[in-house]
């Protein structure tokens, strides 16, 4: 019997709640089976739009949710008791879930009869994504409130996505990706307060993002070792008897580390590979898939780009054969070989995880983020030494020119969309009623106090019209905030000596001298996007090159950044921002310091002409990948000093 | 140097005006021979108008004591106590490349209006924990604000470079790591003014760590330390916030005990020679001692002059015949 073909999900949330509403009717009409809602980094922090932080990210990456009425919005004339909805939403999770049932109360659907997942795995924010609000502990115990809740409550929902998929993004190799997840998944079971006759049932529930890279190979192997180990742990470890309990349920979106702002149009034949490493197996077919769009390392995608993904899902699903075979791989010598190996690798990294006493130490401590940081150095090294061949990056650079880029035209979302939900924020807290919701906080705050499960009183406040960010400052009160170590507390020393680096220390060396003192540089992220692995990489190879570099972190909003470029006395300011928000955030910077400013981040050509005319000495995008070149160009940036324009 | 200061400048740091601070700081932090006289006005300028009760305060002891957190909790309760602080936090040199990763704003944050300037430094091959520059960007702070603070890499020989920078050195020990011991063998448990026993959160390990830091230090006081002082032992967890105000109070006690004895005078004046010696040392070698006579000749020809580490400097080389004042970047 043909297998059926798997969910097909458009990853998507821009500027309002309006306006994504419109966005998710279309992919509706256009035959997308589920709703992938992105948010924007305030509500993913949860702070409400308003907030200094929030500053240039509002709508950016995804949706603002300030409170229940931009959840109404949302999810408007879309029917919940029949949509199947996936939310990327992690330290904040427990509260959007909170909005989505009482938007279905509200629409007078039962909550059991909701169908979606949140992905709700904060592991991987403190290795990777960034959007961490509270301690490891404490996170441990909101990511167990929803799913009880849910087994209880909302018995369909997918209560946690645990990823893999973001390990990748920040470089792992497959076995520590393997490795990570399901570690994580341990300290997650292992919390579990329920009765043992329901532990199952949890277990049936858990399901998994993952990625797929480009050697589809090797990443179907890894998929099939997942299914294998995930088989294992769960009779093992939590007695799990019935196989349908244990299998290993997963959605994927494929790999946009591996996507080249060079020659874009390559993209394509790259994801459509990447989907067949997670397509191809039957006993280890993804569940769900979503695919990146083409281009989107110039820019964020439009709705046509997005449709070009979906298309190819559907040939995959409806043009070709893969679905009516059973296991193609079934009693293949090569590929056994292959599971073999990657799993014995990733049983033993998991066990070195759990004597390290399971994946909540390993965070404090940082063991994973150090294995990551260094997989993804020699990866990046590979690429610049051409040792990893990255077509029209590293080889075949030459190019026609492209039709597709040409005609492009770049989406940003406007500083009026931002202006407009501030705006109606505002007006939102004065229309409500009040003793609602200061009863409805405090019994929030009783719940936090008293340990019990925070989705009930959440539920409550969404109801009265509480904030996002009244509601994560309850928790923040009480469960205190916290810092990870950052990939630079816990990187090694840089290994060989290149020549290129030698060549730049003695550049350094002799600039040094010069000004009196060795030349210094501040490296930062403004505003919220948590994604710090350039920023980290760059400190690091501008270290190695001789610079004293002060590093001050992500989530910093422009007047700190001003301050600590002026307290550390520094010759040259990088900045890097991911989000789309670099026109917001970037000006201030360079109008209050006079020392000049680089940045670097997904900015289109016409943003980084006007950042040139405003004064920034270089704008770097994903397009330069040589570490060295842009540490090399920096250092002669901040020996001439600020060039006034 | 024929570039001169700004007027207003010395007048801008001890306003606790962020430019002027860090102007004043890129002055004294230059290293370049033809810069040292202007280095040397500007921190005579400063030293006349420091009062005298505006302090240094060292944060010493190993890795994983959790000296920048404490640090934070520290600057936390001074500035919510009314009062600004300047601070210095030191990270090691890369021995390879010559670079550094400064790390310590991002574990420590504090919003750009509050009075809180904190400058990164590395140690820049300097062995002893400390920067060069360490004591000169430290004297700028003290000239801004009421209290500054140096925490060092804590490698094992800081703690003495940090008692020639500061007026109180806080040697920062964990719970359970035998720590305590180990500087009573490396004989620098004379140094710190005050012991902090970390994360008192723990328990029984961190009370146990003071039972035997106690026990030790009731043997008596060793050869280098002040007779006058009794080193007092304090539990503190920043996490919880549990002997913070202690640790607040026993720094103003010490503080109030160095100005009123007048220890706090003379041990800035034996900190200057130590350190004056030190950099001629770094600079010109034994060769330059052996000009001046010696080391013993040195600390006496260092006493001659009243005035900055510079002006005592510049004596030095004067009399060596060594005239031109660089020092290594």
């Amino acid at each position: 019997m043909a297998d059926r073909p798997w969910i097909m999900r458009t990853y998507s949330g821009h500027s309002t709640a309006r306006e994504s509403n419109a966005l998710y009717r279309e992919g509706l009409a256009r035959g997308q089976t589920g709703l992938s809602i992105a948010f924007d980094l305030p509500t993913q922090c949860g702070y409400d739009s308003d907030h200094p932080l929030a500053r240039g990210e509002v709508g950016k990456v995804g949706v603002p949710i300030d409170s229940i009425d931009d959840m109404e919005l949302l999810l408007d004339g879309i029917p919940l008791g029949e949509t199947n909805t996936s939310m990327t939403i992690n330290a904040p999770a427990a509260w959007l879930l909170a909005l989505y049932v009482a938007v279905a109360e509200r629409q007078g659907v039962d909550r059991a009869s909701l169908r979606g997942t949140t992905q709700n795995d904060v592991v991987k924010e403190y290795l990777s994504r960034g959007t961490w609000i509270f301690p490891p502990e404490a996170s441990l115990r909101l990511t167990t409130d929803i799913i009880e809740f849910t087994v209880a409550e909302i018995p369909k929902w997918n209560p946690i996505n645990i990823c893999s998929y973001h390990l990748q993004e920040a470089g792992a190799t497959p076995v520590q990706e393997v490795a990570y997840t399901l570690a994580t998944a341990i300290s997650v079971l292992d919390a579990i307060k329920v009765p043992a006759d329901v532990l199952p049932r949890v277990v049936g529930r858990i399901a998994f993002f993952c990625n797929s890279g480009i050697r589809f190979i090797e990443e179907m192997c890894k998929m099939r070792v997942f299914d294998r180990l995930w088989d294992r742990i769960t009779r093992e470890r939590y007695g799990v008897e019935d196989p349908k309990l244990r299998r290993f349920r997963y959605g994927v979106q494929v790999n946009s580390l591996g996507l080249t702002a060079e020659q874009p149009e390559n993209n394509i034949p790259r994801i459509v590979l990447e989907s067949l490493g997670v397509l191809l197996s039957r006993d280890a077919r993804a569940r769900a898939l979503q695919l990146p769009a083409w281009n989107e390392a110039l820019g964020l995608p439009e709705a046509w780009d997005q449709q070009w993904s979906l298309r190819i899902q559907q040939i995959l699903a409806h043009e070709t054969d893969l679905l009516e075979y059973p296991d193609l791989f079934e009693g293949s010598v090569v590929i056994e070989q292959k599971v073999r190996e990657l799993e014995e690798a990733a049983w033993a990294e998991i066990e070195r995880i759990d004597r390290e006493g399971g994946a909540i130490p390993a965070v404090r401590e940082g063991s994973m983020k150090r294995a990551m940081v260094e997989s993804n150095r020699t990866r990046l090294r590979a690429i610049e030494q051409g040792e990893k061949v990255v077509v029209g990056v590293n080889r075949y650079e030459d190019s026609e020119a492209s039709p597709l880029v040409a005609h492009g035209k770049v989406v940003t979302p406007t500083e009026a969309s931002e202006l407009e939900q501030v705006d109606s924020l505002e007006s939102r807290r004065k229309a409500r009623d009040q003793t609602a919701v200061d009863g409805a906080l405090g019994a929030l705050r009783d719940a936090l106090e008293a340990g019990t499960n925070v989705m009930p009183a959440s539920i409550r406040c969404a109801h009265a019209g509480v904030t996002t960010g009244e509601w994560t400052d309850a928790l923040r009160e009480s469960l205190g905030e916290y810092r990870p170590p950052t990939g630079l507390d816990v990187a090694r020393p840089a290994g060989s000596s290149e020549p290129r680096a030698e060549q730049l220390r003695r550049r350094v060396d002799e600039i040094s001298h010069d000004l009196g003192r060795r030349l210094k540089l501040l490296v930062g992220k403004p505003g919220l996007d948590g994604h710090s692995n350039g920023a980290e990489l760059l400190a690091l190879a501008a270290r190695d090159a001789g610079l004293e570099v002060v590093y001050a972190g992500i989530r910093q909003t422009p007047d700190e950044l001003i301050a600590a470029a002026i307290q550390e006395g520094v010759h040259l300011v990088g900045l890097s921002v991911l989000s789309g928000s670099h026109m917001a955030l970037v000006p201030r910077v360079v109008d209050a310091v006079d020392v000049p400013v680089v940045v670097g981040g997904i900015i289109p050509e016409a943003d980084a002409t006007e950042l040139r005319d405003h004064g920034v000495a270089a704008v770097y995008t994903p397009r330069d990948h040589d570490l060295s070149r842009i540490v090399g160009e920096m250092i002669e940036i901040a020996a001439k000093g600020r060039v006034r324009v | 140097m024929s570039e001169e200061l700004r007027d207003d400048l010395v007048d801008g740091v001890q306003s606790g005006d962020a430019r002027s601070i860090a102007e004043a700081m890129a002055v004294v932090d230059d290293l370049r021979p033809e810069a040292f006289s202007r280095r040397q006005h500007l921190a005579a300028e400063l030293a006349t108008v420091t009062p005298e009760h505006h302090s240094i305060i060292g944060l010493t002891g190993p890795p994983g004591a959790g000296k920048s957190t404490l640090a934070g909790a520290l600057i936390r309760a001074w500035v919510d106590g009314g009062s600004g602080v300047g601070m210095v936090a030191v990270d090691p040199t890369s021995q390879r490349s010559g670079g550094a990763l400064l790390g310590d704003r991002a574990r420590l944050r504090f919003g750009p209006k509050e009075p809180v300037f904190m400058r990164s430094l590395a140690t820049r091959h300097r062995l002893g924990g400390l920067a060069p520059a360490t004591h000169e960007l430290a004297s700028v702070l003290r000239a801004a604000y009421p209290r500054t603070l140096v925490e060092t890499v804590g490698v094992g020989q800081s703690e003495v470079a940090v008692e020639h920078v500061c007026d109180s050195v806080v040697l920062v020990i964990q719970p359970g790591s035998g720590d305590a011991l180990q500087f009573m063998k490396a004989g620098i448990l004379e140094i710190p003014d005050l012991f902090v026993v970390h994360k008192a959160d723990l328990g029984a390990p961190a009370t146990r760590t003071r039972n035997d830091l106690e026990s030790i230090l009731a043997l008596g006081p060793g050869p280098g330390a002040d007779p006058d002082w009794t080193t007092p032992v304090l539990s503190v967890s920043a996490q919880t916030g549990d002997g913070l105000a202690e640790l607040v109070e026993a720094l103003d006690e010490h503080g109030r005990y160095l100005l009123e004895s007048g220890q706090g005078k003379r041990r800035r004046s034996r900190s200057r020679i130590a350190r004056v010696l030190d950099s001629f040392q770094s600079t010109y070698g034994s060769h330059g001692l052996n000009l001046l006579g010696g080391r013993e000749a040195a600390v006496a020809l260092a006493r001659e002059v009243e005035g900055t580490d510079l002006d005592v400097f510049a004596h030095l080389a004067d009399r060596s015949g060594l005239a031109s004042a660089g020092r290594e970047v």
